[in-house]
């Protein structure tokens, strides 16, 4: 508890590949909540001791299936009600949880506790940079509210540049639903 | 060929996997390249692909088992890559039914040909298996209904018992939050394993032999109805609401306990929607009403997901139940038993300091109404699939739940008050 600033955690995380559940990395963080603002994001600062594995081969090997498309990918509903992914959607998916990762950390409290519930939509938003982007539509399921709330999130990727959320919005649901 | 069909077929008789409608593929990767992508598909570990020969070389084609759902995935990729297939075997049950002339697919039994316990089911099909379940099972199960939901489905109930009159009795429920989708299919397992188990594993059947257990596994049909035609993430019941066009009322801020109280909403929008009253949805009053019409009920346990937790009461109050300590201890050797198997690990403790205060919850209604063992079960898993837990994880999922409500029932048998 900070006078004046707010609330301050230091924590200890182990990070786990989701890829080879054996590959883990520690980390250690320190999350602050702002006092009063409510429409600040906590401020985050952490350390990696280990570096993370390198994962060229896969970006590029995705990177350049989505390049050669004829078509604009689209696809919706990933995973589907049975929670099956298709295996060339799995990279798609691991973007958006990617991204939405930053959205949650932007609108995260220390009431709150998301979690990317499914991709109701993506379409792949062509660019003549050598950006890949993408335009989803994600459920964020809010654990303490229990609601399911719609968000639509524009990501930029690149395998050397990372990972970027240009354009965030809450969506309005509807009453029917 | 024959022997890898053998091998399969020795598993095969000693769980309740079936392999309806499973695909075995030969596939010819022309180079490198393609050996390359067969070996990407093969490490993604949710398709549960059994590759009987693995990618390694184009030399050699390899062989591999789809199970029914990652069907269309695997044939999509692979078309999309270019990638020659030819189907071996169209469905897998047929050749090892004629092996062992068993009744598995049987066009004979359309009861079992359309229920898989490893898939998830439409509320028809699981309540046809609920009767299948009572009728080939009539000496240990009967089905019986406890009322009507807001649409008028049947509230069914499995009662597993070996007869007397008023045995002490465990209650367990399932699916009375919509959307998550593990726990009806969980129930519906469990439902399975009582009765097959009866006669043969020990504990069961001296557990059976003083207490019946009753076993609700859908108690929100309208609710999982919806999330199968329209909505996936339904949470509430369907009941319209007075003036609002909002539908639905969250059934577990329903209940009488706490109601009105900080953890519910009074917004008819809202997925916490607590209702206009407590026991306002007929869901939940029938449940009170079975409950307290019995008499003799000696431990309430409800299933829900996600999260991993085992939690005991209370949640519209942060301060300990007066049985704290037992049920603390209890709940964790019931976490104990579900780790044990899969490595899956579950946070115990009080639903207010394990999640947040929540008013109107079941277990609050029934430990305040003298049912001591009152426990909520928060299934798998923790967030990466949430509610669309793959297909490919019910039956871990519900084994290891059983093993968590067998420990507590076992205490609850020697305990009996």
């Amino acid at each position: 508890d900070i006078d004046d600033v707010g609330h301050k955690y230091h924590l200890e995380l182990v990070l786990e590949d989701v890829l080879d559940k054996d590959s883990t990395v520690n980390c250690t963080a320190e999350v602050l909540y702002h006092l009063g603002n409510k429409n600040s994001a906590p401020s985050v600062q952490f350390t990696l001791e280990e570096e993370l594995k390198n994962t060229d081969e896969a970006d590029n090997i995705f990177y350049n299936r989505i390049k050669s498309l004829e078509k604009e990918l689209v696809a919706e509903n990933i995973p589907d009600s049975h929670g099956n992914v298709s295996p060339e959607m799995e990279p798609v998916r691991l973007l958006a949880w990617v991204a939405s990762g930053y959205v949650i950390w932007q609108n995260s409290t220390e009431n709150t506790k998301f979690q990317l519930a499914q991709i109701k939509h993506v379409k792949q938003v062509k660019r003549s940079d050598e950006y890949l982007e993408f335009d989803y539509t994600i459920l964020l399921h809010e654990m303490v509210s229990q609601e399911i709330i719609p968000w639509q999130m524009t990501v930029l990727w690149h395998p050397q540049h990372g990972v970027q959320v240009t354009q965030d919005s809450r969506q309005p649901k509807h009453a029917s639903e | 060929q024959t022997s890898s069909t053998m091998l399969l077929f020795e598993t095969v008789s000693e769980d309740l996997l079936i392999y309806c409608r499973h695909q075995v593929l030969r596939i010819k990767a022309r180079n490198e390249e393609e050996v390359k992508k067969l070996q990407l598909l093969e490490s993604l570990e949710h398709l549960e692909l059994d590759f009987w020969i693995n990618p390694s070389t184009p030399a050699l084609p390899v062989d591999v088992r789809i199970p029914t759902n990652s069907i269309q995935a695997v044939k999509a990729f692979l078309e999309s890559h270019g990638i020659e297939y030819s189907i071996l075997i169209e469905d897998l049950q047929v050749v090892l039914d004629k092996e062992k002339d068993d009744m598995a697919c049987s066009q004979r039994d359309r009861s079992i040909n359309s229920f898989s316990y490893e898939t998830y089911n439409s509320l028809d099909s699981i309540y046809a298996e609920l009767d299948h379940l009572a009728s080939e099972y009539s000496n240990i199960v009967s089905k019986f209904q406890i009322g009507e939901s807001y649409e008028k489905w049947p509230l069914y109930v499995l009662k597993f018992s070996t007869g007397g009159s008023n045995h002490p009795a465990i209650w367990i429920d399932a699916g009375i939050h919509s959307r998550e989708w593990i726990t009806q299919a969980s129930a519906i397992w469990i439902a399975k394993k009582i009765t097959s188990d009866y006669g043969k594993d020990f504990s069961i059947t001296s557990l059976l032999n003083k207490m019946d257990i009753f076993l609700l596994t859908v108690a929100n049909p309208d609710g999982y109805v919806f999330t199968h035609t329209t909505n996936r993430m339904w949470r509430k019941t369907r009941s319209k609401n007075q003036g609002s066009l909002c539908i639905g009322v969250d059934p577990n801020r329903n209940w009488d306990a706490g109601f009105g109280g900080p953890g519910a909403s009074s917004n008819p929008c809202s997925d916490s929607y607590r209702g206009p009253s407590a026991n306002s949805e007929v869901e939940v009053k029938s449940v009170v009403n079975f409950i307290k019409n019995h008499g003799n009920i000696q431990a309430f346990l409800t299933l829900h997901s996600y999260s991993q937790l085992l939690m005991y009461p209370y949640g519209y109050k942060c301060t300990e139940p007066r049985d704290y300590a037992e049920l603390d201890a209890l709940g964790r050797a019931a976490a104990s038993s579900i780790q044990s198997l899969y490595g899956t690990t579950f946070r115990v403790g009080s639903i207010c300091t394990t999640i947040y205060q929540a008013s109107g919850g079941s277990i609050d209604w029934s430990y305040d109404y003298g049912i001591k063992y009152s426990f909520a079960f928060e299934l798998r898993d923790t967030g990466r699939y949430g509610f669309l837990l793959p297909a490919n994880q019910i039956i871990p999922t519900a084994e290891e739940t059983w093993l968590g409500l067998k420990k507590i029932m076992e205490h609850v048998q020697d305990n009996v008050y």
